[in-house]
């Protein structure tokens, strides 16, 4: 089974972030960096699904130079090889353009299987995956679980809201979109480390990929969001804290 | 093109509350770009769904209603759209944020070369256009959006974003005959079912002390057990901290998770993602413990600490004993 996997490098986690000079950004010289959280999770099932049924599992990526560092470390996970579609412009792209770029990639490997994040972190966007999918006429589905290959359909496990699930079938080539925390993750053994070394990354041009469609919607500007409540913030040592809070939990909100 | 499509939701011979909330946005929108408002709603038989939706309001209802579009799948749905959108040329077409929505709409604009503004928290008019805002940054950041391209616009709004109104008028049902056959659909949807009772009622809870990944790992868990301990409230979690395994899924608050609204909800290194705030922020009153004070919890919350939890929760888990006479 051949998997390609599209993972996304966003800025880390707990990060504070700026607003850059354009405005319609954040500013990203002293951010780190690391792998989008779902995209973790769909790297993680496409190595289990390659443990399970062999073949080969690609990594994905469009990004600046710097999303370099995270594609060795899907190398070194056990991904077989990685294609790095080198751009700077992604944010004058909507998601459309990102997932065209994505699209005409997979293409060319013309895989069983494609797994995305359901998200990503910074954009929280959510969409690249399913509009891939429609972009190369294939089926999809989103938020999955679990997933059980059988000869060449698939089974999977598809999250619904309120703690429901489901089970959908379908014919590959299908695009599934993976959600956070269904796998423990697997740290690259220094093996992994050492033999990513020598695994192929291909670097691609946007201008390889084909043009980009104009965009369909655009970001004007970005800003902190306006404070809508009144937070009483209680400032002091953690013990003067603490007991400020008690005497709000006993006399405004009575619970104590 | 002309007017606003909202593209109701139901679920288990029910309809989706959330479908009410875009009628209202769609009724913001069509304020701002003229037209009317128009509804659609997809089943195999309808039945009473339909006089219950029209009386929601819109202009009109157009009922699609096909064998197979008796069971949800996103092929059966885009085409289905697809064809009544291209007859009709609502200039916008309005979802509600569901996992349904993000499910099919994505691939839905795509088909018109457009894209999804998705999960919209506000909107309004600048120079006769409308601008939408939604988050970024997991909500530590806003967004203004705009459609540029030609064609109809999509967009879908957030869970309690936009409040229901009550409709003095109701639509006139129409239905729209659409042309599918199952061949188009290649996804097989299953039943859809709940994996174990729950056997914790968080909703029932009036105190609840919930954690969240500042707690770093899980042998710390202890120093927020015994803080809900003390208070007497139930522990509960975001969901990192149950897809870990360090506390059961029951006890897992947010949209994937159980809904609470007790008299104190004390959030304890919880960033405030939105699946998380819409499982609780009907709670009477929001605490939160936080090191960033830009984390998103702070928005919904009464009173705040910034700082570290391993040095605030034991200090107030002391204090909570003292005053309790414990
Ligand atoms: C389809 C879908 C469904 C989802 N359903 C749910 C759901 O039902 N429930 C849910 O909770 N989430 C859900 N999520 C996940 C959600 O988007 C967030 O990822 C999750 O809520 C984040 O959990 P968190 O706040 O614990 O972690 P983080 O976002 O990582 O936040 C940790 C917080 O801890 C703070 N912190 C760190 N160290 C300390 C310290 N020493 N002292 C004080 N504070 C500290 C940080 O500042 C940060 O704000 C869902 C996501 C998706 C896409
Ligand atoms: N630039 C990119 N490179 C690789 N994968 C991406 C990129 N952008 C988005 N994706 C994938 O699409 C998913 C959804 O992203 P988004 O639509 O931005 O929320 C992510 O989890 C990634 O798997």
């Amino acid at each position: 089974m051949k998997i390609v996997v599209a993972i996304k490098q966003v800025p880390v986690r707990d990060t504070n972030v700026r607003i850059d000079a354009s405005g319609k950004w954040i500013d990203e010289a002293d951010l780190e960096f690391e792998i989008n959280e779902p995209d973790a999770y769909a790297l993680e099932e496409a190595l289990q699904l390659k443990d399970e049924h062999g073949g080969e599992v690609i990594a994905l990526c469009a990004g600046p130079e710097h999303a370099g560092s995270m594609i060795r470390e899907a190398l070194a996970k056990g991904a077989d090889r990685a294609i790095h579609i080198e751009c700077d412009d992604l944010g004058s792209l909507d998601t459309l353009g990102v997932a065209q770029r994505l699209a005409a990639a997979v293409k060319a490997e013309n895989p069983d299987l494609i797994l995305t994040g359901l998200q990503s972190d910074d954009l929280g966007l959510g969409q690249t995956g399913v509009v891939m999918a429609e972009l190369l006429g294939i089926p999809h589905s989103t938020i999955i679980m679990h997933v059980a290959v059988d000869g060449a359909a698939i089974k999977v496990k598809r999250e619904l809201e309120d703690g429901w699930f489901q089970q959908i079938e379908m014919p590959l080539p299908a695009l599934l979109t993976i959600q956070s925390g269904i796998h423990r993750l697997r740290y690259a053994t220094l093996m992994g480390i050492k033999k990513a070394k020598t695994k192929e990354v291909k670097k691609l041009t946007p201008a390889e990929l084909g043009a980009a469609p104009a965009a369909a919607i655009t970001v004007e500007r970005i800003y902190a969001p306006e404070k809508k409540k009144q937070t009483q913030i209680l400032k002091g040592s953690p013990q003067e804290t603490a007991a400020q809070l008690v005497e709000k939990l006993k006399y405004e909100v009575r619970v104590i | 093109m002309s007017g606003v499509l909202v593209v109701l939701e139901h679920r288990n011979g029910a309809w989706a509350r959330m479908s009410w909330e875009a009628i209202a946005a769609a009724g913001q929108l069509a304020q701002i770009c003229g037209g009317n408002v128009y509804t659609a709603a997809l089943g195999g038989e309808l039945g009473a769904l339909s006089a219950e939706a029209a009386s929601h309001g819109g202009a009109k209802l157009h009922t699609l209603e096909h064998a197979q579009l008796a069971q949800y799948t996103p092929e059966g749905y885009t085409l289905a759209l697809e064809e009544l959108i291209r007859k009709h040329q609502p200039a916008w077409v309005v979802f509600a944020h569901t996992y349904r929505t993000r499910d099919f709409a994505p691939r839905l604009a795509t088909r018109f070369q457009q894209v999804l503004i998705a999960d919209v928290i506000s909107l309004r008019g600048e120079d006769g256009a409308p601008v939408f805002v939604r988050q970024m940054m997991q909500g530590k950041l806003n967004a203004d959006y705009r459609k540029t391209g030609d064609g109809p616009g999509f967009v879908s709004v957030q869970a309690g974003a936009f409040r229901e109104e009550v409709s003095s008028s109701t639509a006139a049902i129409e239905p729209f005959a659409v042309t599918l056959d199952a061949g188009q659909i290649r996804t097989k949807p299953g039943e859809p079912f709940r994996e174990s009772a729950q056997t914790v009622d968080l909703g029932a809870a009036s105190l609840i002390v919930s954690v969240g990944r500042g707690i770093k790992e899980q042998d710390n868990i202890p120093v927020v057990q015994e803080l809900a301990d003390a208070l007497g409230a139930e522990l509960a979690a975001s969901r990192p901290i149950c897809d870990n395994g360090w506390l059961p899924m029951e006890r897992q608050v947010g949209s994937s998770g159980q809904t609470v609204a007790p008299k104190l909800y004390l959030a304890v290194g919880i960033s405030g993602a939105i699946q998380h705030l819409v499982g609780m922020k009907g709670s009477k009153s929001i605490v939160a413990i936080n090191k960033d004070e830009n984390a998103p919890i702070f928005e919904v919350a009464d009173y705040g600490i910034v700082g570290d939890l391993f040095e605030i929760v034991p200090a107030l888990t002391e204090a909570v004993r003292k005053a309790k006479g414990a």
